[in-house]
């Protein structure tokens, strides 16, 4: 018996104005894959997860999410109904503390629901979850304000606002992008440890060495339509691949 | 033995500003004196004046109130130019069941209260997915449309309003009903957008993306924040009902919409304390320049001007920081 995929994403298109942004964008994502998206810029990876996610609307085509048709549904709807994302340009509340910054995503119905009944004290659970995401308990880091933390503070706590609110299914927008490598390799393991957990993960992402290094599957766009779907060794070797980012001549 | 200068605040504030670690009575002064400040004035002041003035009194809480409720409007995003809407409407609702159904003061001011605030809501349920300017406007065109509406109909007295309605028992009540419902509103809201739920309130304002992709429905949330601005607006309006025993058009007059804006700009924006400030300098001042004429309006506009270039962030801002930054001379060992 054939299990049903987590997410399944058919024959989606999405114009804005002339442009065709994404063009009839198929496939499906079982439980616990992680997925990598690439694909050179304008190639409509985030497009794609804003249309998953509700944030826009597609002109055409259906997504299903646990054999649920969530094409066009509110982007909280979404939310609760178990895809998490994180923002490619972080936008912390940058005058308030990090570990308040967490108290939005506590706040939702979907934590709420997760936890039962009245949810304690919500900034206990909001250091603990920093910590996950490598805050260091015994330091000040969490308790300074947004605005003063370094670029790889403020993609951790993007990412634990994610992971606060429980997802099935988290999408990643371009997480390492400004990170120095040894602040990407501190992340890593933390990806690692959601796959361990059964999160199945969506990662759009220019890094492609450290992509390659966890993805199971990698699915490369150019111009709104997937020209390679497979294991990263094998997508690479696509000659449309090979054509897409290094130009027509390769 | 030497001596040093150090901010009083300095040994009081432990880590974050809610946590305080308090040594001394004076410490314990130094802490509760902003708090204890506006309570302490308004009683005084109640005592203290004319019963003209006392009147200037009432007319400067009930615009400290419609500044208090644009300003938690705005801390969620929402600017609003039409005060006057919840205002009038309150007003109305209070005259209406004053007059026609001859229900008392102590009735109609609660009940117009909610269901004034619960009216304006669904006025303005269409356009909260508007931002900025455009929310703004519809704010601005709605009490406008009203006041049309009632000339042309007739309704409510039409262009004569309603009046002979029923006073409330003495001046007191009145000041003192007033008083104690501003502070509470003060304190309450303050307490409020301190709270977790005001802070998602701030989110809104600040990236509500951002807020939606935490599983939270922001339009319901504006909903809420709705109700209660345009309930203390209503309740304004049909508190001064009762004081001029008469309403009309005029409650949908701009000044209504526009002097809660000035003094939320003057007194400075997002503390409610700053807005309620920015009322007691400016209609008062408005009344001392009465004498004036026409000139009045030239002086006024002037005051606006050097103050919110002098002090952009706000008188309550301003005073806020000196606060902070008071010293003391501590012995060093």
């Amino acid at each position: 018996m054939e299990t049903e995929p987590l997410l399944k994403v058919s024959q989606l298109y999405k114009n804005f104005g002339g442009v065709q942004a994404i063009h009839n964008l198929n496939f499906e994502l079982a439980e616990g894959e992680l997925m990598g998206l690439i694909g050179p810029n304008g190639s409509g990876k985030t497009t794609a997860v804003n249309l998953i996610t509700g944030f826009v609307k597609p002109t055409e085509g259906e997504i299903s999410y646990r054999g649920k048709n969530i094409t066009g549904r509110a982007p909280y709807k979404i939310v609760r109904m178990g895809i998490a994302r994180t923002f490619q340009m972080v936008k912390p509340f940058y005058q308030l503390p990090a570990y308040k910054n967490m108290i939005i995503p506590l706040y939702s119905p979907r934590v709420k629901q997760r936890i039962g009944g009245k949810f304690g004290d919500r900034d206990a659970v909001a250091l603990d979850l920093l910590e996950e995401v490598g805050f260091e308990r015994d330091s000040f880091v969490a308790y300074k304000p947004a605005s003063v933390l370094p670029q790889g503070y403020l993609k951790r706590l993007e990412l634990a606002k994610a992971i606060a609110l429980d997802p099935d299914l988290i999408i990643l927008d371009e997480l390492f992008s400004g990170l120095s490598l040894a602040e990407v390799a501190s992340i890593v393991p933390i990806i690692e440890k959601l796959r361990q957990e059964g999160k199945t993960i969506i990662m759009i992402e220019h890094r492609l060495k450290e992509l390659f290094r966890i993805a199971d599957r990698i699915i490369v766009l150019n111009f709104g339509e997937k020209i390679a779907d497979g294991k990263a060794s094998e997508v690479m070797e696509s000659d449309a691949v090979k054509k897409a980012y290094l130009g027509a001549e390769a | 033995m030497e001596r040093r200068k150090e901010r009083i605040d300095r040994g009081i504030k432990a880590r974050s500003s809610d946590i305080f670690a308090l040594s001394s009575w004076r410490e314990m002064l130094y802490l509760a004196a902003p708090r204890l400040l506006p309570v302490v004035g308004l009683v005084v002041l109640s005592l203290a004046l004319s019963v003209y003035w006392q009147r200037v009194l009432l007319s400067v809480s009930v615009f400290a109130l419609l500044a208090i409720s644009w300003d938690i409007l705005a801390q969620t995003g929402m600017i609003s130019l039409g005060q006057a809407l919840f205002f009038g409407t309150g007003a109305y609702l209070s005259g209406i069941m004053n007059h026609y159904w001859g229900w008392p003061p102590y009735i109609t001011i609660p009940l117009a209260t909610i269901v004034g605030g619960l009216l304006s809501t669904i006025f303005l349920i269409p356009v909260l997915r508007l931002r900025g300017i455009f929310f703004s406007m519809v704010t601005l065109v709605l009490p406008l449309m009203l006041v049309r509406i009632i000339e042309a109909t007739r309704i409510f007295g039409g262009t004569e309003g309603l009046s002979g309605l029923t006073a409330l028992p003495s001046r007191w009540v009145e000041i003192y009903v007033l008083i104690i419902v501003l502070l509470s509103a003060l304190f309450g809201f303050r307490r409020l957008m301190n709270s977790d739920f005001g802070l998602i309130l701030k989110g809104i304002n600040d990236n509500d993306r951002s807020v939606m992709n935490a599983g939270i429905n922001v339009y319901w949330f504006k909903i809420q924040v709705l109700f209660i601005a345009s309930s203390i607006g209503a309740f304004a309006g049909a508190f001064l009902t009762h004081v001029y025993l008469f309403v009309g058009m005029p409650v949908f007059a701009l000044d209504y919409s526009i002097l809660p804006i000035a003094s939320a700009v003057v007194g400075g924006m997002g503390t409610l304390a700053g807005s309620m400030l920015g009322a007691f300098i400016l209609v008062p001042l408005s009344e001392i320049l009465r004498g004036l004429g026409g000139l009045r309006i030239v002086i006024y506009g002037l005051f606006l001007v050097v103050f919110t270039v002098a002090i952009p962030e706000g008188i309550f801002h301003y005073i806020q920081r000196k606060y902070h930054q008071f010293e003391r001379w501590v012995e060093v060992e």
